[in-house]
């Protein structure tokens, strides 16, 4: 009995765990957003600012693949 | 009938075992580490075979007009030097055999991957961890080679008040230190959780046809996602393989131009 309620808190663990994905997400749409809005605003300006798009993008993934890293870790560790 | 395609579907919804490493090949003991020829080695030595094939392919019967292959090539260089060129200048493209194998290596690896029963080898830390080490001693040996110890400017921007330094330099420390973590992780992360993502809405359309009755008018659904799901994958392949060697080139710029 008491492995299985050690088995099922790691599944919630795990799941809790990969909660911290959904900023990761907020980040990278915000950072999607605010490309897309200001290259609109001003064409010409856009394909210089790719590399910092894919840039900014990594990094602010980045941190939400931690979060599913940690849900693995928990998961299969 | 129905009892195999739920045998099926079974299989199909355990979306961990892609990513299982299958001994191939015995290979005996050296020293006393027991060695196996295993798909992770196979799939990698394919990508490395495909893109020697590809440009040595397109490098070695060169025309004015190029053909199919040799723009290909062109293109790929192209692609990889103007990179280079935006990021680190001129100077950085005497990283740019460096850069080039990295991004093809991956690129490879991610899109080969792709096809079904093949193992993905940049879906495992073991891979990836060292491919991000090996940029960051590039980093640090070159930034040292190049500009003894001012490369330490790096962790000192400049123009900040004096005491604001005793936190400002630890978090620089930490923040460069983390960099081979991050690079590794985001590699690995990404191309884990795109995979699993594709074997769980192929397993869905299996199970869901083999539950019969109503459930197989939902199956098309989970298949078309599935398709829909292997499009997105196709773009993350390329995209985190650009992302890899594009931070190369900004870990690079940094060993060129420490001072900021």
């Amino acid at each position: 009995m008491d492995g299985n309620i050690v088995e099922g808190l790691k599944l919630v663990g795990a799941g809790l765990a990969a909660i911290g994905m959904n900023g990761a997400a907020i980040g990278v749409g915000r950072i999607f957003a605010s490309y897309i809005e200001a290259a609109m605003r001003n064409p010409s300006a856009a394909p210089s600012q790719t590399g910092n798009l894919f840039v900014g993008m990594a990094l602010a993934e980045a941190m939400g693949i931690f979060s599913l890293v940690i849900a693995m870790i928990i998961l299969f560790g | 009938m129905l009892e195999k395609f739920r045998g099926v579907g079974q299989v199909a919804i355990d979306p961990i075992h892609q990513f299982q490493v299958q001994k191939w090949l015995d290979l005996g003991t050296f020293g006393n580490q027991h060695l196996y020829f295993t798909n992770a080695t196979g799939f990698m030595l394919l990508s490395s075979a495909l893109i020697v094939l590809l440009f040595g392919y397109a490098a070695s019967r060169g025309k004015i007009v190029p053909s199919r292959i040799q723009s290909i090539g062109e293109l790929g260089y192209g692609f990889i030097a103007d990179m280079i060129r935006s990021i680190a200048g001129e100077e950085g493209l005497k990283f740019f055999p460096f850069v080039f194998t990295l991004f093809f290596f991956i690129f490879a690896a991610n899109v080969l991957g792709l096809v079904p029963y093949a193992f993905t080898t940049t879906s495992h830390i073991a891979v990836t961890l060292p491919l991000a080490l090996l940029v960051i001693s590039v980093v640090i040996i070159y930034g040292f080679y190049k500009n003894g110890f001012r490369f330490l400017k790096l962790f000192m921007p400049s123009g900040a008040p004096w005491w604001v330094y005793f936190l400002l330099i630890p978090i620089e420390v930490i923040s460069f230190l983390v960099r081979p973590l991050t690079l590794s992780l985001r590699l690995f992360g990404n191309m884990l959780a795109g995979h699993i993502v594709l074997k769980l809405f192929a397993g869905f359309a299996v199970s869901l046809f083999a539950a019969g009755g109503m459930y197989i008018l939902l199956a098309p659904l989970a298949f078309v996602m599935g398709v829909v799901m292997n499009a997105l994958e196709f773009l993350v392949a390329g995209l985190q393989a650009y992302i890899f060697a594009m931070l190369t080139c900004v870990y690079i710029n940094d060993a060129l131009h420490p001072a900021h």
